[in-house]
Protein backbone atom coordinates (compact mmCIF):
# COMPACT_ATOMS: atom_id res chain seq x y z
CA UNK A 1 0.00 0.00 0.00
CA UNK A 2 1.08 3.55 -0.91
CA UNK A 3 1.68 5.28 2.73
CA UNK A 4 0.88 8.60 0.18
CA UNK A 5 -2.65 7.82 0.21
CA UNK A 6 -3.27 7.83 2.98
CA UNK A 7 -1.51 11.02 4.05
CA UNK A 8 -3.31 13.01 1.85
CA UNK A 9 -6.69 11.76 2.31
CA UNK A 10 -7.79 14.63 5.09
CA UNK A 11 -7.32 17.28 2.78
CA UNK A 12 -9.61 15.67 0.14
CA UNK A 13 -13.38 17.02 1.17
CA UNK A 14 -15.72 14.18 1.64
CA UNK A 15 -18.74 14.19 -1.07
CA UNK A 16 -21.46 16.14 -0.07
CA UNK A 17 -25.17 14.30 0.88
CA UNK A 18 -28.14 15.21 -1.11
CA UNK A 19 -25.93 15.34 -4.41
CA UNK A 20 -28.43 12.91 -6.51
CA UNK A 21 -30.82 15.36 -7.71
CA UNK A 22 -34.48 14.64 -7.67
CA UNK A 23 -34.88 14.52 -11.21
CA UNK A 24 -32.99 11.11 -10.96
CA UNK A 25 -35.91 9.40 -8.66
CA UNK A 26 -38.24 11.12 -10.23
CA UNK A 27 -37.12 9.46 -14.47
CA UNK A 28 -36.40 6.28 -12.41
CA UNK A 29 -40.43 6.62 -11.16
CA UNK A 30 -41.55 7.23 -14.68
CA UNK A 31 -39.75 4.45 -16.20
CA UNK A 32 -41.17 1.97 -13.50
CA UNK A 33 -44.51 3.06 -13.79
CA UNK A 34 -44.44 2.86 -17.79
CA UNK A 35 -43.11 -0.38 -18.23
CA UNK A 36 -45.63 -1.28 -15.82
CA UNK A 37 -48.83 0.02 -17.55
CA UNK A 38 -47.39 -1.26 -20.95
CA UNK A 39 -47.22 -5.00 -19.23
CA UNK A 40 -50.91 -4.38 -18.01
CA UNK A 41 -51.84 -3.38 -21.25
CA UNK A 42 -50.58 -6.57 -22.63
CA UNK A 43 -52.13 -8.68 -20.27
CA UNK A 44 -55.25 -6.74 -20.57
CA UNK A 45 -55.67 -7.39 -24.37
CA UNK A 46 -55.09 -11.13 -23.51
CA UNK A 47 -57.24 -11.32 -20.87
CA UNK A 48 -60.01 -9.93 -22.64
CA UNK A 49 -59.60 -12.02 -25.82
CA UNK A 50 -59.37 -15.07 -23.17
CA UNK A 51 -62.71 -13.78 -21.32
CA UNK A 52 -64.52 -13.70 -24.75
CA UNK A 53 -63.88 -16.59 -25.62
CA UNK A 54 -64.47 -18.71 -22.67
CA UNK A 55 -68.10 -16.07 -22.32
CA UNK A 56 -68.87 -17.18 -25.92
CA UNK A 57 -67.66 -20.28 -26.18
CA UNK A 58 -68.82 -22.16 -23.29
CA UNK A 59 -72.49 -21.58 -24.29
CA UNK A 60 -71.62 -23.19 -27.37
CA UNK A 61 -70.51 -26.45 -26.07
CA UNK A 62 -72.79 -29.11 -25.91
CA UNK A 63 -72.20 -32.90 -26.45
CA UNK A 64 -73.19 -32.49 -29.87
CA UNK A 65 -70.25 -30.36 -30.74
CA UNK A 66 -67.99 -33.53 -30.59
CA UNK A 67 -70.34 -35.37 -32.10
CA UNK A 68 -72.26 -34.10 -34.75
CA UNK A 69 -70.54 -33.28 -37.94
CA UNK A 70 -70.74 -29.51 -39.19
CA UNK A 71 -74.21 -28.62 -40.41
CA UNK A 72 -75.31 -27.38 -43.63
CA UNK A 73 -76.38 -23.96 -44.43
CA UNK A 74 -79.74 -23.12 -42.57
CA UNK A 75 -79.76 -26.68 -40.83
CA UNK A 76 -80.11 -26.66 -37.17
CA UNK A 77 -78.16 -27.43 -34.73
CA UNK A 78 -74.82 -30.38 -35.80
CA UNK A 79 -71.19 -30.26 -34.58
CA UNK A 80 -67.86 -30.01 -35.22
CA UNK A 81 -66.73 -33.43 -34.85
CA UNK A 82 -65.24 -33.68 -38.18
CA UNK A 83 -63.03 -30.44 -37.94
CA UNK A 84 -61.81 -31.71 -34.70
CA UNK A 85 -60.47 -34.97 -35.91
CA UNK A 86 -59.26 -33.10 -39.20
CA UNK A 87 -57.59 -30.57 -37.24
CA UNK A 88 -55.86 -33.76 -34.98
CA UNK A 89 -55.06 -35.76 -38.58
CA UNK A 90 -53.57 -32.60 -40.08
CA UNK A 91 -51.24 -31.39 -36.81
CA UNK A 92 -50.08 -34.85 -36.45
CA UNK A 93 -49.46 -35.24 -39.79
CA UNK A 94 -47.68 -32.32 -39.95
CA UNK A 95 -45.65 -33.10 -36.56
CA UNK A 96 -44.72 -36.36 -37.62
CA UNK A 97 -43.11 -35.23 -40.66
CA UNK A 98 -41.29 -31.90 -39.30
CA UNK A 99 -40.01 -34.13 -36.20
CA UNK A 100 -37.00 -36.11 -37.53
CA UNK A 101 -36.52 -33.57 -39.83
CA UNK A 102 -36.51 -30.70 -37.55
CA UNK A 103 -34.18 -32.29 -34.87
CA UNK A 104 -31.98 -33.93 -37.36
CA UNK A 105 -31.39 -30.41 -39.24
CA UNK A 106 -30.89 -28.75 -35.63
CA UNK A 107 -28.25 -31.55 -34.51
CA UNK A 108 -26.26 -31.13 -37.97
CA UNK A 109 -26.22 -27.22 -37.16
CA UNK A 110 -25.23 -27.63 -33.08
CA UNK A 111 -23.30 -30.44 -33.38
CA UNK A 112 -21.78 -31.42 -36.78
CA UNK A 113 -21.94 -28.32 -38.62
CA UNK A 114 -21.34 -25.84 -35.78
CA UNK A 115 -18.81 -22.88 -37.25
CA UNK A 116 -19.11 -24.48 -41.40
CA UNK A 117 -20.09 -22.11 -43.83
CA UNK A 118 -23.05 -24.21 -44.78
CA UNK A 119 -24.09 -24.29 -41.33
CA UNK A 120 -24.29 -20.57 -41.25
CA UNK A 121 -26.20 -20.30 -44.77
CA UNK A 122 -29.00 -23.08 -43.55
CA UNK A 123 -29.20 -21.25 -39.96
CA UNK A 124 -29.71 -18.00 -42.07
CA UNK A 125 -32.56 -19.72 -44.09
CA UNK A 126 -34.17 -21.34 -41.12
CA UNK A 127 -34.43 -17.93 -39.60
CA UNK A 128 -36.22 -16.49 -43.02
CA UNK A 129 -38.54 -19.44 -42.88
CA UNK A 130 -38.87 -18.85 -39.60
CA UNK A 131 -40.51 -15.68 -40.02
CA UNK A 132 -42.02 -16.57 -43.52
CA UNK A 133 -45.63 -15.42 -44.36
CA UNK A 134 -47.73 -19.19 -43.51
CA UNK A 135 -49.91 -17.95 -46.68
CA UNK A 136 -46.68 -18.24 -48.91
CA UNK A 137 -46.39 -21.61 -47.68
CA UNK A 138 -49.87 -22.67 -48.61
CA UNK A 139 -49.38 -21.33 -51.58
CA UNK A 140 -45.80 -23.20 -52.52
CA UNK A 141 -47.27 -26.75 -51.07
CA UNK A 142 -50.30 -25.77 -53.97
CA UNK A 143 -47.82 -25.85 -56.82
CA UNK A 144 -45.91 -28.21 -55.74
CA UNK A 145 -48.75 -30.93 -53.81
CA UNK A 146 -52.20 -29.99 -55.06
CA UNK A 147 -51.96 -29.01 -58.50
CA UNK A 148 -50.13 -31.85 -59.47
CA UNK A 149 -52.64 -34.49 -57.66
CA UNK A 150 -55.19 -32.63 -59.02
CA UNK A 151 -57.05 -31.51 -55.93
CA UNK A 152 -56.90 -30.70 -52.09
CA UNK A 153 -56.07 -33.43 -49.99
CA UNK A 154 -55.00 -33.45 -46.11
CA UNK A 155 -51.61 -35.02 -47.22
CA UNK A 156 -50.96 -31.63 -48.76
CA UNK A 157 -52.11 -29.98 -45.62
CA UNK A 158 -50.05 -31.95 -43.60
CA UNK A 159 -47.06 -31.02 -45.92
CA UNK A 160 -47.47 -27.49 -45.45
CA UNK A 161 -48.17 -27.44 -41.74
CA UNK A 162 -44.89 -29.68 -41.72
CA UNK A 163 -42.78 -26.64 -42.97
CA UNK A 164 -44.28 -24.01 -40.74
CA UNK A 165 -43.18 -26.73 -37.77
CA UNK A 166 -39.76 -27.55 -39.20
CA UNK A 167 -38.01 -23.94 -38.85
CA UNK A 168 -39.17 -24.06 -35.42
CA UNK A 169 -38.06 -27.56 -34.20
CA UNK A 170 -34.80 -26.69 -36.34
CA UNK A 171 -34.58 -23.73 -33.78
CA UNK A 172 -35.59 -25.13 -30.51
CA UNK A 173 -32.86 -27.70 -31.17
CA UNK A 174 -30.04 -26.34 -32.10
CA UNK A 175 -30.53 -23.68 -28.88
CA UNK A 176 -31.22 -26.84 -26.48
CA UNK A 177 -28.08 -28.95 -27.72
CA UNK A 178 -25.86 -25.71 -27.80
CA UNK A 179 -26.41 -25.65 -23.80
CA UNK A 180 -24.95 -28.57 -23.20
CA UNK A 181 -21.53 -28.26 -21.78
CA UNK A 182 -19.05 -28.91 -24.24
CA UNK A 183 -16.92 -30.55 -21.56
CA UNK A 184 -19.85 -33.05 -21.21
CA UNK A 185 -19.34 -33.63 -25.44
CA UNK A 186 -15.25 -34.15 -24.43
CA UNK A 187 -16.29 -36.13 -21.70
CA UNK A 188 -17.85 -39.22 -23.66
CA UNK A 189 -15.15 -38.74 -26.66
CA UNK A 190 -12.44 -39.13 -23.68
CA UNK A 191 -13.61 -42.52 -22.94
CA UNK A 192 -13.32 -43.31 -26.34
CA UNK A 193 -17.22 -43.02 -27.70
CA UNK A 194 -17.45 -42.30 -31.62
CA UNK A 195 -19.08 -38.69 -32.58
CA UNK A 196 -22.56 -40.26 -32.94
CA UNK A 197 -22.72 -42.04 -29.75
CA UNK A 198 -21.54 -39.04 -27.90
CA UNK A 199 -24.72 -37.48 -29.77
CA UNK A 200 -27.39 -40.10 -29.29
CA UNK A 201 -26.65 -41.18 -25.89
CA UNK A 202 -25.12 -37.48 -24.48
CA UNK A 203 -26.05 -34.68 -26.18
CA UNK A 204 -29.62 -35.35 -27.15
CA UNK A 205 -30.05 -37.01 -23.29
CA UNK A 206 -29.22 -33.89 -21.93
CA UNK A 207 -31.10 -31.72 -24.12
CA UNK A 208 -34.06 -34.05 -24.60
CA UNK A 209 -36.74 -31.70 -22.45
CA UNK A 210 -35.77 -28.75 -24.17
CA UNK A 211 -36.02 -30.72 -27.60
CA UNK A 212 -39.48 -32.09 -26.79
CA UNK A 213 -40.47 -28.51 -25.60
CA UNK A 214 -39.55 -27.16 -28.86
CA UNK A 215 -41.36 -30.35 -30.97
CA UNK A 216 -44.63 -29.00 -28.32
CA UNK A 217 -44.41 -25.63 -28.78
CA UNK A 218 -43.87 -26.26 -32.51
CA UNK A 219 -47.46 -28.19 -32.50
CA UNK A 220 -49.21 -25.82 -30.50
CA UNK A 221 -47.96 -23.55 -33.32
CA UNK A 222 -49.33 -25.36 -36.61
CA UNK A 223 -52.55 -26.17 -34.82
CA UNK A 224 -53.71 -22.78 -35.21
CA UNK A 225 -52.78 -22.04 -38.75
CA UNK A 226 -55.47 -21.34 -41.27
CA UNK A 227 -53.71 -19.61 -44.02
CA UNK A 228 -51.72 -22.46 -45.27
CA UNK A 229 -54.64 -25.18 -45.07
CA UNK A 230 -56.61 -22.90 -47.34
CA UNK A 231 -54.40 -23.41 -50.69
CA UNK A 232 -54.04 -27.53 -49.36
CA UNK A 233 -56.47 -29.47 -47.39
CA UNK A 234 -59.15 -26.58 -48.11
CA UNK A 235 -62.04 -28.10 -45.81
CA UNK A 236 -64.89 -30.10 -45.83
CA UNK A 237 -68.29 -30.04 -44.24
CA UNK A 238 -68.45 -33.72 -44.04
CA UNK A 239 -66.34 -36.57 -42.64
CA UNK A 240 -63.52 -36.94 -44.95
CA UNK A 241 -61.91 -39.55 -46.61
CA UNK A 242 -59.90 -41.74 -44.95
CA UNK A 243 -57.14 -41.56 -47.58
CA UNK A 244 -56.99 -38.09 -46.61
CA UNK A 245 -57.62 -37.36 -50.63
CA UNK A 246 -59.95 -34.36 -51.13
CA UNK A 247 -61.02 -31.48 -48.83
CA UNK A 248 -59.96 -32.37 -45.00
CA UNK A 249 -62.21 -30.65 -42.46
CA UNK A 250 -59.87 -28.60 -39.89
CA UNK A 251 -60.84 -26.37 -36.98
CA UNK A 252 -59.19 -23.17 -38.09
CA UNK A 253 -60.80 -23.47 -41.63
CA UNK A 254 -64.07 -24.19 -40.00
CA UNK A 255 -63.99 -21.40 -37.75
CA UNK A 256 -63.16 -18.48 -40.58
CA UNK A 257 -65.55 -19.92 -42.31
CA UNK A 258 -68.50 -20.22 -39.85
CA UNK A 259 -67.56 -16.62 -38.01
CA UNK A 260 -68.32 -14.91 -41.21
CA UNK A 261 -71.59 -16.80 -41.60
CA UNK A 262 -75.38 -15.38 -41.09
CA UNK A 263 -76.63 -18.35 -39.24
CA UNK A 264 -76.71 -18.19 -35.57
CA UNK A 265 -75.99 -21.63 -34.67
CA UNK A 266 -72.74 -21.57 -37.63
CA UNK A 267 -71.21 -18.55 -35.27
CA UNK A 268 -71.53 -19.98 -32.11
CA UNK A 269 -69.59 -23.05 -33.27
CA UNK A 270 -67.46 -21.31 -34.85
CA UNK A 271 -66.62 -19.71 -30.85
CA UNK A 272 -66.53 -22.90 -29.73
CA UNK A 273 -63.87 -24.46 -32.11
CA UNK A 274 -61.77 -21.10 -31.21
CA UNK A 275 -62.22 -21.74 -27.81
CA UNK A 276 -61.53 -25.76 -28.06
CA UNK A 277 -57.89 -25.09 -30.13
CA UNK A 278 -57.16 -22.54 -27.30
CA UNK A 279 -57.12 -24.23 -24.55
CA UNK A 280 -55.40 -27.27 -26.39
CA UNK A 281 -52.93 -24.83 -27.25
CA UNK A 282 -52.60 -23.26 -23.63
CA UNK A 283 -52.66 -27.35 -22.44
CA UNK A 284 -49.84 -28.10 -24.58
CA UNK A 285 -47.97 -24.88 -23.86
CA UNK A 286 -48.35 -25.53 -19.69
CA UNK A 287 -46.98 -28.92 -20.49
CA UNK A 288 -44.09 -27.45 -22.27
CA UNK A 289 -43.54 -25.09 -19.12
CA UNK A 290 -43.79 -28.74 -16.48
CA UNK A 291 -41.27 -30.59 -18.54
CA UNK A 292 -38.83 -27.54 -18.56
CA UNK A 293 -38.85 -26.70 -14.70
CA UNK A 294 -38.95 -30.17 -13.98
CA UNK A 295 -35.51 -30.66 -16.14
CA UNK A 296 -34.59 -27.78 -13.79
CA UNK A 297 -35.45 -29.40 -10.80
CA UNK A 298 -33.82 -32.25 -11.38
CA UNK B 1 14.09 -52.85 -16.19
CA UNK B 2 16.62 -50.68 -16.51
CA UNK B 3 17.23 -51.22 -20.39
CA UNK B 4 13.94 -48.58 -20.73
CA UNK B 5 16.28 -45.77 -19.70
CA UNK B 6 18.15 -46.44 -22.83
CA UNK B 7 15.04 -44.88 -24.78
CA UNK B 8 14.57 -41.86 -23.55
CA UNK B 9 14.82 -39.11 -25.60
CA UNK B 10 15.93 -35.91 -23.54
CA UNK B 11 18.76 -35.37 -21.31
CA UNK B 12 15.98 -34.25 -18.75
CA UNK B 13 14.17 -37.16 -19.02
CA UNK B 14 17.57 -39.22 -18.28
CA UNK B 15 18.31 -37.46 -15.51
CA UNK B 16 14.89 -38.36 -13.82
CA UNK B 17 14.96 -42.19 -15.06
CA UNK B 18 18.48 -42.68 -13.23
CA UNK B 19 15.97 -42.36 -9.99
CA UNK B 20 13.96 -45.53 -10.04
CA UNK B 21 13.64 -48.23 -12.32
CA UNK B 22 10.34 -48.04 -13.77
CA UNK B 23 9.81 -48.74 -17.49
CA UNK B 24 8.64 -45.83 -19.37
CA UNK B 25 5.28 -45.88 -20.56
CA UNK B 26 4.72 -42.61 -22.49
CA UNK B 27 7.79 -40.94 -24.41
CA UNK B 28 7.21 -37.85 -26.32
CA UNK B 29 9.73 -36.59 -28.39
CA UNK B 30 9.85 -33.39 -29.80
CA UNK B 31 6.36 -32.22 -29.44
CA UNK B 32 4.82 -28.99 -30.83
CA UNK B 33 1.00 -28.10 -30.61
CA UNK B 34 -0.41 -25.25 -32.64
CA UNK B 35 -3.64 -23.47 -31.91
CA UNK B 36 -4.39 -21.84 -35.43
CA UNK B 37 -1.22 -20.27 -36.15
CA UNK B 38 -0.20 -19.87 -32.44
CA UNK B 39 2.67 -22.57 -31.30
CA UNK B 40 1.80 -23.18 -27.67
CA UNK B 41 3.95 -26.26 -27.27
CA UNK B 42 7.74 -26.23 -27.99
CA UNK B 43 9.78 -28.90 -28.93
CA UNK B 44 8.68 -30.94 -25.87
CA UNK B 45 10.25 -34.66 -25.35
CA UNK B 46 9.59 -35.82 -21.29
CA UNK B 47 8.95 -39.45 -20.19
CA UNK B 48 6.94 -41.02 -17.98
CA UNK B 49 7.28 -44.21 -15.95
CA UNK B 50 4.79 -46.88 -15.85
CA UNK B 51 2.55 -46.59 -12.77
CA UNK B 52 3.99 -43.57 -11.34
CA UNK B 53 1.69 -40.14 -10.78
CA UNK B 54 3.73 -37.42 -12.71
CA UNK B 55 2.72 -34.15 -11.92
CA UNK B 56 2.79 -31.06 -14.66
CA UNK B 57 2.85 -27.97 -13.05
CA UNK B 58 3.29 -24.34 -14.20
CA UNK B 59 1.50 -21.00 -14.27
CA UNK B 60 -1.43 -20.08 -16.07
CA UNK B 61 -1.05 -20.86 -20.32
CA UNK B 62 2.02 -22.05 -20.24
CA UNK B 63 0.69 -25.33 -22.02
CA UNK B 64 0.56 -28.15 -19.19
CA UNK B 65 -3.29 -29.11 -20.06
CA UNK B 66 -1.99 -28.52 -23.50
CA UNK B 67 0.16 -31.24 -23.53
CA UNK B 68 -2.11 -33.59 -21.41
CA UNK B 69 -4.41 -33.19 -23.88
CA UNK B 70 -2.25 -34.34 -26.84
CA UNK B 71 -1.73 -37.90 -25.27
CA UNK B 72 -5.46 -39.05 -25.86
CA UNK B 73 -5.81 -36.86 -29.03
CA UNK B 74 -9.20 -34.97 -27.35
CA UNK B 75 -7.57 -31.73 -29.01
CA UNK B 76 -8.57 -33.18 -32.53
CA UNK B 77 -12.43 -32.38 -31.67
CA UNK B 78 -11.48 -29.06 -32.31
CA UNK B 79 -10.51 -28.87 -36.36
CA UNK B 80 -7.84 -25.73 -36.06
CA UNK B 81 -5.92 -27.80 -33.29
CA UNK B 82 -3.02 -29.69 -34.35
CA UNK B 83 0.15 -31.60 -33.05
CA UNK B 84 4.04 -33.01 -34.59
CA UNK B 85 6.50 -34.58 -33.25
CA UNK B 86 5.59 -38.43 -31.35
CA UNK B 87 3.90 -39.24 -28.60
CA UNK B 88 5.34 -42.73 -27.96
CA UNK B 89 2.52 -44.90 -26.00
CA UNK B 90 4.18 -48.80 -25.76
CA UNK B 91 6.61 -47.39 -29.00
CA UNK B 92 3.29 -46.51 -31.02
CA UNK B 93 3.33 -42.98 -32.23
CA UNK B 94 -0.44 -42.28 -30.88
CA UNK B 95 -0.24 -38.67 -33.17
CA UNK B 96 0.25 -41.34 -36.67
CA UNK B 97 -3.43 -40.77 -38.66
CA UNK B 98 -3.17 -44.77 -38.53
CA UNK B 99 -4.10 -44.67 -34.92
CA UNK B 100 -7.52 -45.07 -34.04
CA UNK B 101 -8.57 -42.29 -31.87
CA UNK B 102 -11.55 -43.88 -29.83
CA UNK B 103 -9.28 -47.00 -29.08
CA UNK B 104 -6.58 -44.71 -27.91
CA UNK B 105 -9.12 -42.83 -25.85
CA UNK B 106 -9.88 -45.94 -24.45
CA UNK B 107 -6.36 -47.28 -23.33
CA UNK B 108 -5.48 -43.27 -22.09
CA UNK B 109 -8.10 -42.72 -19.88
CA UNK B 110 -9.17 -38.94 -19.18
CA UNK B 111 -10.95 -36.64 -16.21
CA UNK B 112 -11.62 -33.00 -16.22
CA UNK B 113 -11.53 -30.31 -14.60
CA UNK B 114 -15.29 -29.81 -13.69
CA UNK B 115 -16.68 -33.33 -12.67
CA UNK B 116 -19.10 -34.29 -15.97
CA UNK B 117 -21.37 -37.03 -15.20
CA UNK B 118 -23.31 -37.67 -18.06
CA UNK B 119 -27.10 -36.91 -17.47
CA UNK B 120 -27.87 -40.76 -16.53
CA UNK B 121 -27.94 -43.58 -14.01
CA UNK B 122 -25.13 -44.05 -11.73
CA UNK B 123 -24.62 -47.60 -13.03
CA UNK B 124 -25.24 -46.19 -16.39
CA UNK B 125 -22.35 -43.76 -16.08
CA UNK B 126 -19.87 -46.59 -15.34
CA UNK B 127 -21.34 -49.41 -18.20
CA UNK B 128 -21.72 -46.71 -20.76
CA UNK B 129 -17.41 -46.47 -21.31
CA UNK B 130 -17.28 -50.52 -21.02
CA UNK B 131 -20.43 -51.24 -23.23
CA UNK B 132 -18.82 -49.09 -26.11
CA UNK B 133 -15.95 -51.75 -26.43
CA UNK B 134 -16.92 -55.09 -24.69
CA UNK B 135 -20.01 -56.94 -24.86
CA UNK B 136 -20.61 -58.37 -21.37
CA UNK B 137 -23.56 -60.28 -20.02
CA UNK B 138 -25.35 -58.58 -17.32
CA UNK B 139 -23.89 -60.27 -14.47
CA UNK B 140 -20.28 -59.43 -15.37
CA UNK B 141 -21.07 -56.00 -15.93
CA UNK B 142 -22.61 -55.71 -12.60
CA UNK B 143 -18.97 -57.11 -11.29
CA UNK B 144 -17.31 -54.42 -13.30
CA UNK B 145 -19.44 -51.51 -12.39
CA UNK B 146 -18.70 -52.80 -8.91
CA UNK B 147 -15.08 -52.92 -9.17
CA UNK B 148 -14.80 -49.82 -10.67
CA UNK B 149 -16.85 -48.07 -7.75
CA UNK B 150 -15.09 -49.77 -5.26
CA UNK B 151 -11.59 -48.82 -6.98
CA UNK B 152 -12.87 -45.01 -6.91
CA UNK B 153 -13.62 -45.50 -2.91
CA UNK B 154 -17.63 -44.50 -3.68
CA UNK B 155 -19.33 -47.64 -3.40
CA UNK B 156 -19.94 -47.61 -0.11
CA UNK B 157 -22.12 -44.24 -0.98
CA UNK B 158 -23.39 -44.89 -4.02
CA UNK B 159 -24.41 -48.61 -3.87
CA UNK B 160 -27.96 -48.07 -2.74
CA UNK B 161 -28.29 -45.63 -5.40
CA UNK B 162 -27.22 -47.39 -8.73
CA UNK B 163 -30.44 -46.31 -10.68
CA UNK B 164 -30.30 -43.03 -9.64
CA UNK B 165 -29.07 -40.05 -11.68
CA UNK B 166 -25.33 -39.53 -11.21
CA UNK B 167 -25.94 -35.50 -11.44
CA UNK B 168 -27.70 -35.80 -8.06
CA UNK B 169 -24.22 -36.57 -6.29
CA UNK B 170 -21.93 -34.22 -5.02
CA UNK B 171 -19.21 -32.66 -6.95
CA UNK B 172 -16.63 -34.51 -4.48
CA UNK B 173 -18.82 -37.87 -5.32
CA UNK B 174 -19.74 -36.97 -9.12
CA UNK B 175 -15.97 -36.68 -9.35
CA UNK B 176 -15.06 -40.14 -8.10
CA UNK B 177 -17.70 -41.01 -10.28
CA UNK B 178 -16.05 -39.87 -13.27
CA UNK B 179 -12.89 -41.47 -12.28
CA UNK B 180 -14.48 -44.55 -11.70
CA UNK B 181 -15.94 -43.86 -15.33
CA UNK B 182 -12.58 -43.54 -16.61
CA UNK B 183 -10.86 -46.59 -14.48
CA UNK B 184 -14.01 -49.25 -15.58
CA UNK B 185 -12.69 -49.51 -19.35
CA UNK B 186 -9.35 -50.49 -17.87
CA UNK B 187 -7.46 -48.01 -19.31
CA UNK B 188 -3.16 -48.05 -18.85
CA UNK B 189 -2.80 -44.09 -18.45
CA UNK B 190 -4.76 -41.82 -16.67
CA UNK B 191 -4.82 -38.23 -17.29
CA UNK B 192 -5.78 -36.10 -14.90
CA UNK B 193 -6.65 -32.68 -15.47
CA UNK B 194 -7.07 -30.30 -12.55
CA UNK B 195 -9.13 -32.90 -11.13
CA UNK B 196 -9.35 -31.27 -7.80
CA UNK B 197 -9.60 -27.41 -8.78
CA UNK B 198 -13.82 -27.26 -8.12
CA UNK B 199 -13.82 -29.37 -5.16
CA UNK B 200 -13.78 -28.60 -1.06
CA UNK B 201 -10.60 -29.64 0.83
CA UNK B 202 -12.29 -32.95 1.85
CA UNK B 203 -13.35 -33.95 -1.55
CA UNK B 204 -9.43 -33.21 -2.59
CA UNK B 205 -7.79 -35.46 0.21
CA UNK B 206 -10.16 -38.40 -0.68
CA UNK B 207 -9.41 -37.80 -4.29
CA UNK B 208 -5.05 -37.45 -3.73
CA UNK B 209 -5.58 -40.73 -1.69
CA UNK B 210 -7.48 -42.37 -4.58
CA UNK B 211 -4.65 -41.21 -6.76
CA UNK B 212 -1.73 -42.60 -4.76
CA UNK B 213 -3.84 -45.91 -4.47
CA UNK B 214 -4.84 -45.85 -8.36
CA UNK B 215 -0.77 -45.88 -8.82
CA UNK B 216 -0.46 -49.37 -8.32
CA UNK B 217 -2.22 -50.46 -11.89
CA UNK B 218 -2.20 -47.01 -13.94
CA UNK B 219 -0.02 -44.48 -15.05
CA UNK B 220 -0.84 -41.16 -13.98
CA UNK B 221 -0.25 -38.17 -15.27
CA UNK B 222 -1.86 -35.10 -13.39
CA UNK B 223 -2.11 -31.06 -14.38
CA UNK B 224 -2.45 -29.50 -11.08
CA UNK B 225 -2.06 -25.57 -10.05
CA UNK B 226 -1.47 -27.00 -6.95
CA UNK B 227 1.66 -27.21 -5.70
CA UNK B 228 1.64 -28.65 -2.30
CA UNK B 229 -0.85 -31.34 -3.91
CA UNK B 230 1.92 -32.35 -6.96
CA UNK B 231 4.83 -32.21 -3.88
CA UNK B 232 1.98 -34.67 -2.08
CA UNK B 233 0.88 -37.02 -4.83
CA UNK B 234 3.58 -37.31 -7.94
CA UNK B 235 6.76 -39.30 -7.99
CA UNK B 236 8.03 -36.91 -10.78
CA UNK B 237 7.10 -33.13 -11.39
CA UNK B 238 7.52 -31.37 -14.95
CA UNK B 239 7.98 -27.54 -14.79
CA UNK B 240 6.39 -25.94 -17.92
CA UNK B 241 6.69 -22.61 -18.92
CA UNK B 242 5.57 -20.62 -21.66
CA UNK B 243 5.42 -23.60 -23.62
CA UNK B 244 8.64 -25.20 -23.20
CA UNK B 245 9.22 -28.01 -20.80
CA UNK B 246 11.70 -25.92 -18.28
CA UNK B 247 12.62 -28.92 -15.81
CA UNK B 248 11.29 -32.39 -15.09
CA UNK B 249 13.06 -35.12 -12.81
CA UNK B 250 11.72 -36.93 -9.18
CA UNK B 251 9.46 -35.17 -7.03
CA UNK B 252 11.50 -34.75 -3.75
CA UNK B 253 14.47 -33.36 -5.57
CA UNK B 254 12.19 -31.02 -7.95
CA UNK B 255 10.53 -28.90 -4.25
CA UNK B 256 14.30 -29.51 -2.72
CA UNK B 257 16.70 -29.02 -4.66
CA UNK B 258 15.68 -27.36 -8.42
CA UNK B 259 18.13 -27.09 -11.00
CA UNK B 260 16.76 -24.17 -12.46
CA UNK B 261 16.33 -20.69 -11.28
CA UNK B 262 12.51 -20.20 -13.17
CA UNK B 263 11.64 -23.62 -11.51
CA UNK B 264 12.85 -22.62 -8.15
CA UNK B 265 11.32 -18.81 -8.03
CA UNK B 266 7.79 -20.89 -9.36
CA UNK B 267 8.00 -23.16 -6.16
CA UNK B 268 8.86 -20.66 -4.20
CA UNK B 269 5.85 -18.61 -4.93
CA UNK B 270 8.06 -15.58 -6.49
CA UNK B 271 5.63 -15.95 -9.88
CA UNK B 272 3.15 -17.46 -11.24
Amino acid sequence: MDTAVYDQAPTVAHAPWGRVRRSRYLADRVLKITCTLFTLLGAFVLGWILLMLLVEGIGGLSPAVFTQTTPGPGTEGGGIANAIVGSLVLTTLGIVVATPIGVLAGTYLAEYGKGSALATVIRFVNDILLAAPSILIGLFVYILMVQPMGGYSGWAGGVALAIIAIPVIVRSTEDMLRLVPGSLREAGAALGAPMSKVIVAISWKAARAGMVTGVILATARIAGETAPLLFTALNNTFWFSPTLMGGVSNLPVTIYQFALAPYANWRELAWAGALIITLSILALSVVARLLLSKDKAR
Amino acid sequence: MSTIALNTSSAIGNAAAADTGAPVRIAVKNLNFYYGDFRSLKDISIDFYDRQVTALIGPSGCGKSTLLRTFNRIYSLYPEQRADGQILLDGQNVLSPSIDVNELRARVGMVFQKPTPFPMSIYDNIAFGIRLYEKLPKSELDGRVEEALRKAALWDEAKDKLRQSGMGLSGGQQQRLCIARTIAQRPEVILLDEPTSALDPISTGKIEELIEQLRSEFTIVIVTHNMQQAARISQFTAFMYLGELVEFGPTTRMFMNPTKKQTQDYITGRFG
